[in-house]
């Protein structure tokens, strides 16, 4: 067993890119469930449709990529409206299933043969990042200390991505320390009291699902940007309940608990798929059980037990407040 | 609940042996029912070796007259790229062939003039253009144009009245198994208020120990199925008395449950593709019929119609046993007001019990079906997951009539809109049809009228 090339491996992820995009999927479903209890179980067609708003306004009409993300969240917020508004007036559950259906459907949608001129189909697009990397002010060279080391272009990417988690920390916290904050704050413990005080609750979740979305759709042009290609497979439901995975663990209707809580889900996913590679690779477990490929299986296996063990014992995660986020008595 | 597994066993025991030509296995058949027998592909193209560097769009022109291979000589093939900036007419050589070099990749389109073809010879799919990409790195890009003679041409066109109708029987079937994945999710729901997302994992259950029975074990399918059931009755029962109740009783409460359920079906899902792999697999009997039964217009195999008729059976038997029996009468007032059947004596927790065991078994039915028509998979569950939801929730959530109604609706939808839209949008028919009826009746087709907000 190599330990050290394991805990290197470990404390990359900790701030790796991977960290960086489900922070943002983390904080968009914070503001989402954390804050005002919507159920969002499609945050996948949120990145997915940020994400192809970029590479096929870039790769089709040939515009800038400024001009892609743009048109890429405005995406986003079209999405968020038509989901949200069949479902948003009714209960929770309505919600988690539209949504989730939304996001398979999406990406069905852009694997589809007969768009493939413009969707690129199954292969996906590529080409549309360009101007990411060419507006990369760092000099070559190698950067950092310790176990990380990183090239100008990882460090560029790592700077861009970690500067929009902080943004996105600090809009989400502003928003929730003013009175829209406390309005969806208090439609998620009791709709029905925000209703009396003549407030318009199915206003106030819809600006929530549009702003999480939002957030979304930036982690996922984050995601397909910086590997400069995209592919509809990418965009499974795996990504929304790794994300879901990372909220919980952080702490929900925490301010920096998605943040905290993908970094630490990250180094974990690291840190047990490099045990379990050493030990495949090593033959300290039989070929017979499990090879390298079902390794990777195994990874998902903890996964979904970590989401039980983590929503049956601490729903609040690590730095949660039982009695701000009384997921329990709901 | 006794009496329900048993009547499930033994309805899928008579009904199996009942079915006529159940046992007729066709050898060396393709699984596509929809192929007119004795169809063969009459124009192949040759991977060729072309000149260096060149990419060309290249095919072959034949037809089969009395089992005779014919080619098809002079006739006119147009190349044309998207932008219309390339044009090409060639015509086809003795040997049928046809070959155009083209500037580059991109996506062209060949257009098959129908006037230069002999008397009698015609398309047999009716589609003189077809859109091509042409790739870097891939000289040669086969077109096909299936050519047939006299009564052959048009053969798989037929008229858009007989479409619908197999399209409707299709949608029939797929819309049954449905409703028997989605009785057992919409009771839980209406049992417990869980919104199970781990419900597609009891139907890959189903249809993985069946498949371990009928072919790791070698056991008959007819024997592998009803026991396959049987198993998933008591990991359903296990599933609730060990897992959910606990969790009830601690007061965990429904959103949590929800997530739980996520988990649990995320950890299970992998474990299946753990250990049965990620690729389709087919049981060992009746995956190969070819030989359909012609009813009118429609054909169907005999595996697809005795599957039809064992659902509608078993859904009736379903039915019947809510509306008479007392455990029925149980289950549908739990699901009605818990506290007040708690209160008039009804057991709760052994009803939600026996809910589970019974929905996991009908998933279970439901997977075997689904594994025979189409094919086992690790993830066939989830994928008939958002359709049990649509179905579920078109219906009215919580009811089992509703779960029934909605998902017969979401079956023929998804198979019927293929009349008009690609194939591979056929799912996105079901969704929108949802928030269609979400925005005009929440409470679903059956459901009661209520404030859900």
């Amino acid at each position: 067993m190599n330990w050290h090339s394991i805990l290197n491996g470990t404390l990359r992820a900790l701030v790796g890119r991977e960290a960086i995009i489900y922070s943002l999927a983390a904080i968009g479903l914070n503001v989402h469930f954390g804050y005002t209890g919507l159920l969002n179980f499609g945050q996948v067609g949120f990145m997915a449709i940020g994400a192809y708003g970029v590479a096929i306004s870039v790769t089709t009409w040939d515009v800038p990529l400024i001009v892609g993300v743009l048109i890429g969240v405005g995406a986003a917020v079209c999405l968020a409206l038509l989901l949200g508004i069949p479902t948003l007036r009714l209960r929770a559950d309505y919600l988690a299933i539209v949504t989730i259906a939304a996001s398979e459907i999406f990406r069905f949608m852009m694997s589809a043969p007969s768009w493939r001129d413009v969707t690129g189909g199954s292969d996906g697009l590529t080409g549309f990042a360009g101007d990411f990397f060419d507006a990369n002010p760092i000099p070559g060279g190698d950067y950092g200390f310790g176990p990380w080391h990183y090239s100008a272009r990882d460090l560029w990417i790592l700077s861009v991505g970690w500067v929009a988690v902080l943004l996105a920390v600090l809009l989400v916290r502003m928003l929730m320390h003013s009175p829209w904050g406390r309005i969806v704050k208090a439609i998620r413990e009791d709709e029905d009291a925000v209703r009396s005080l003549g407030k318009n609750v199915y206003s106030y979740k819809m600006q929530s699902l549009v702003l999480g979305g939002v957030i979304g759709a930036v982690g996922g042009m984050f995601w397909m940007i910086t590997q400069a290609s995209i592919t509809p497979g990418s965009f499974s439901t795996i990504p929304t309940f790794y994300a879901y995975a990372a909220l919980i663990l952080g702490g929900m209707a925490r301010v920096w608990g998605p943040v905290v809580g993908a970094m630490i889900f990250w180094a974990l996913l690291a840190f047990t798929q490099g045990i379990l590679d050493e030990a495949v690779a090593n033959d300290l477990i039989p070929s017979s059980i499990m090879d390298s490929n079902q390794a990777g299986n195994v990874r998902f296996i903890l996964v979904g037990i970590g989401l039980v063990l983590l929503m049956v014992y601490r729903p609040q995660g690590i730095f949660g407040d039982r009695r701000e986020i009384a997921l329990g008595e709901r | 609940m006794r009496r329900l597994v048993v009547a499930l066993v033994a309805a899928s025991a008579v009904g199996m042996a009942l079915a006529p030509g159940a046992g007729a296995q066709a050898p060396g058949g393709t699984p596509t029912t929809a192929a007119p027998p004795g169809a063969t592909p009459t124009t192949a193209a040759t991977g060729e070796a072309p000149a260096e560097d060149a990419l060309i769009v290249s095919g072959n022109l034949r037809y089969e007259q009395d089992d005779e291979a014919q080619t098809v000589e002079g006739a006119t093939v147009t190349v044309e790229s998207a932008d219309g900036e390339f044009s090409e007419s060639v015509e086809s050589d003795a040997d049928g062939r046809f070959e155009v070099p083209v500037p580059g990749p991109g996506t062209y389109t060949i257009t098959l003039d129908e006037e230069t073809l002999p008397e009698d010879v015609g398309l047999r799919n009716e589609r003189p253009s077809l859109d091509v990409r042409v790739r870097e790195g891939r000289a040669n890009t086969p077109v096909l144009f299936p050519l047939g003679f006299g009564d052959d041409v048009g053969r798989n066109v037929s008229s858009t009245l007989d479409r619908f109708l197999r399209l409707t029987v299709q949608g029939l079937r797929f819309g049954l198994i449905i409703a028997m994945c989605a009785i057992g999710l919409s009771l839980i729901f209406g049992t417990t208020r869980l919104t199970n997302f781990s419900h597609g994992e009891l139907v890959t259950f189903g249809a993985l120990m069946a498949y371990l029975f009928n072919v790791t074990f070698g056991w008959h399918i007819l024997i592998a199925a009803p026991l396959a059931i049987l198993v998933a009755t008591l990991v359903g029962s296990a599933f609730d008395r060990f897992f959910w109740r606990p969790l009830r009783n601690r007061g965990t409460g429904l959103i949590a449950m929800l997530v739980i359920s996520i988990g649990v079906g995320i950890a299970v899902r992998y474990t299946y593709n753990l250990q049965f792999g990620g690729f389709n697999r087919a049981y060992r009997q009746y995956s190969l019929q070819t030989e359909g039964l012609e009813l009118g217009p429609v054909t169907i195999v005999p595996r697809d119609l005795f599957g039809m008729v064992l659902s509608i059976l078993v859904l009736v038997g379903v039915a019947l046993f809510l509306q008479r029996t007392r455990t029925g009468k149980a289950m549908r007032a739990v699901a009605d007001n818990r506290d007040l059947a708690e209160s008039s004596g009804v057991d709760v927790d052994r009803v939600i019990n026996l809910v589970w065991a019974a929905g996991a078994g009908l998933a279970a039915l439901g997977g075997i079906l689904q594994g025979l028509s189409e094919q086992v998979s690790w993830q066939m569950g989830f994928q008939l997951l958002l359709l049990m939801f649509a179905g579920v929730t078109l219906g009215g959530l919580g009811t089992a009539y509703g779960a029934l109604v909605g998902s017969m609706v979401v079956g023929m939808v998804v198979e019927v809109s293929t009349l008009v839209i690609p194939s591979e949008f056929k799912t996105v028919t079901a969704l929108f049809i949802l928030i269609l009826i979400l925005l005009v009746r929440p409470q679903g087709i059956l459901g009661q009228a209520e404030r859900v907000g």
